[in-house]
């Protein structure tokens, strides 16, 4: 549990030093150009990542192919896509998930 | 306080609240689903608003319960929500003019930044003649208590009511890919997305599942810097091109106002 509560702390003090950084380091000056290159790529990188990762561990070759995740971060994209509401997009598409892996 | 004032006073934290009503909603509930998660994956219910209290971020708090889940360790939970939450610092290059008056709130204006927060805080305007910075920090504390509040009651309740949450972990796949989306729209360019497919798949190859998020970000940045000529486009000299895709307008312009011009203004 000890390991838990320091893995939070770890947590805490990192987000708090991302949300702080600009402010601690760049009040006075420009950030260095290679910085400001990559916080700007940084994000679409990360975010896809996240969401291979997510798909990592399917077993695609076995039934049922991965289709509940594929069907439901497809529909999560669409319903987005379309409507552009956080909680339609991640209720639609993660109810659709709870369905079919009852289902298929 | 005077009668007057209080009623002031009173005013604010209704146009506060006014003006944080999206994010209630969306809180609560993306809270609450956390709060289910966090539970059914075996970790103890008061974790969940211990996170939400300290922690305070979305994505990395999901993020953080499934690798608590499979037992990684505190550096490499560190590294990737070092990674997770880098984007943050982008929304406080925008903000720090307004910021830099704050006094004694601004610790926790800067602590409470979160997606939601930064989006309301640069969109919605204080009430006529009200202090600007009482108004970001009412708006900011209202966001984190929906936030606190969601991930308490999904706690208890998914510990009350042990229903079949199997699938619901999927929320955190959904809330990645309305992130992608979300960058699709903002960032126009292929090679970000062929890096992360490309380095993704070497580490699949490479790594040990459990390594995987680590060197795959680890090879994608190589991989950043090596494109880092084509990225930034042919003029160079300049070393911003405006309007070649950087992460969305709202905070492209501001972050590239906020330098020396504007604290020398």
């Amino acid at each position: 549990m000890s390991r838990v509560l320091l893995s939070v702390l770890v947590m805490a003090l990192v987000t708090l030093f991302t949300r702080a950084a600009p402010f601690l380091f760049f009040s006075r000056r420009r950030p260095p150009a290679f910085l400001d290159y990559l916080q700007r790529y940084i994000p679409p990188v990360v975010m896809s990542l996240l969401v291979l990762a997510s798909f990592k561990d399917i077993d695609f070759a076995a039934a049922p192919h991965g289709l509940p995740a594929l069907a439901g971060a497809a529909l999560t994209a669409l319903l987005h896509g379309w409507k552009r509401n956080v909680l339609l997009s991640i209720g639609g598409g993660t109810a659709l998930y709870m369905l079919l892996i009852r289902l298929v | 306080m005077s009668g007057k004032q209080a009623q002031a006073a009173g005013g604010l934290l209704s146009a506060a609240f006014r003006a944080s009503l999206p994010v209630l909603l969306g809180y609560t509930t993306i809270g609450l689903a956390f709060g289910l998660v966090l539970v059914g994956s075996g970790l103890p219910w008061w974790l969940s608003p211990l996170m939400a209290v300290f922690v305070y971020a979305g994505a990395a708090q999901f993020m953080g319960v499934g690798l608590l889940a499979a037992g990684t360790g505190p550096a490499e939970i560190g590294l990737l929500t070092l990674l997770m939450n880098a984007r943050h610092a982008v929304y406080g290059l925008s903000l720090l003019e307004r910021f830099r008056k704050a006094g004694a709130v601004k610790p926790y204006l800067v602590f409470g930044l979160t997606d939601e927060t930064y989006g309301l805080l640069t969109t919605v305007a204080p009430p006529e003649g009200a202090d600007g910075i009482r108004f970001c920090a009412l708006v900011t504390a209202l966001d984190q208590a929906y936030w606190v509040a969601g991930c308490a009651a999904g706690a208890l309740l998914g510990r009350a009511l042990p229903f079949d949450t199997s699938g619901l972990d999927f929320a955190l796949t959904a809330l990645f890919v309305v992130l992608l989306v979300e960058q699709l729209r903002s960032v126009r360019r292929a090679e970000p997305y062929l890096v992360a497919v490309l380095a993704a798949a070497a580490a699949r190859l490479l790594a040990s599942p459990r390594d995987f998020l680590l060197v795959s970000l680890a090879l994608a940045i190589g991989g950043l810097a090596l494109l880092r000529g084509r990225l930034e486009g042919p003029a160079g000299g300049s070393g911003r091109k405006p309007g070649s895709g950087g992460p969305g307008a709202r905070t492209e312009a501001p972050a590239a106002e906020a330098g020396p011009e504007g604290a020398a203004r």
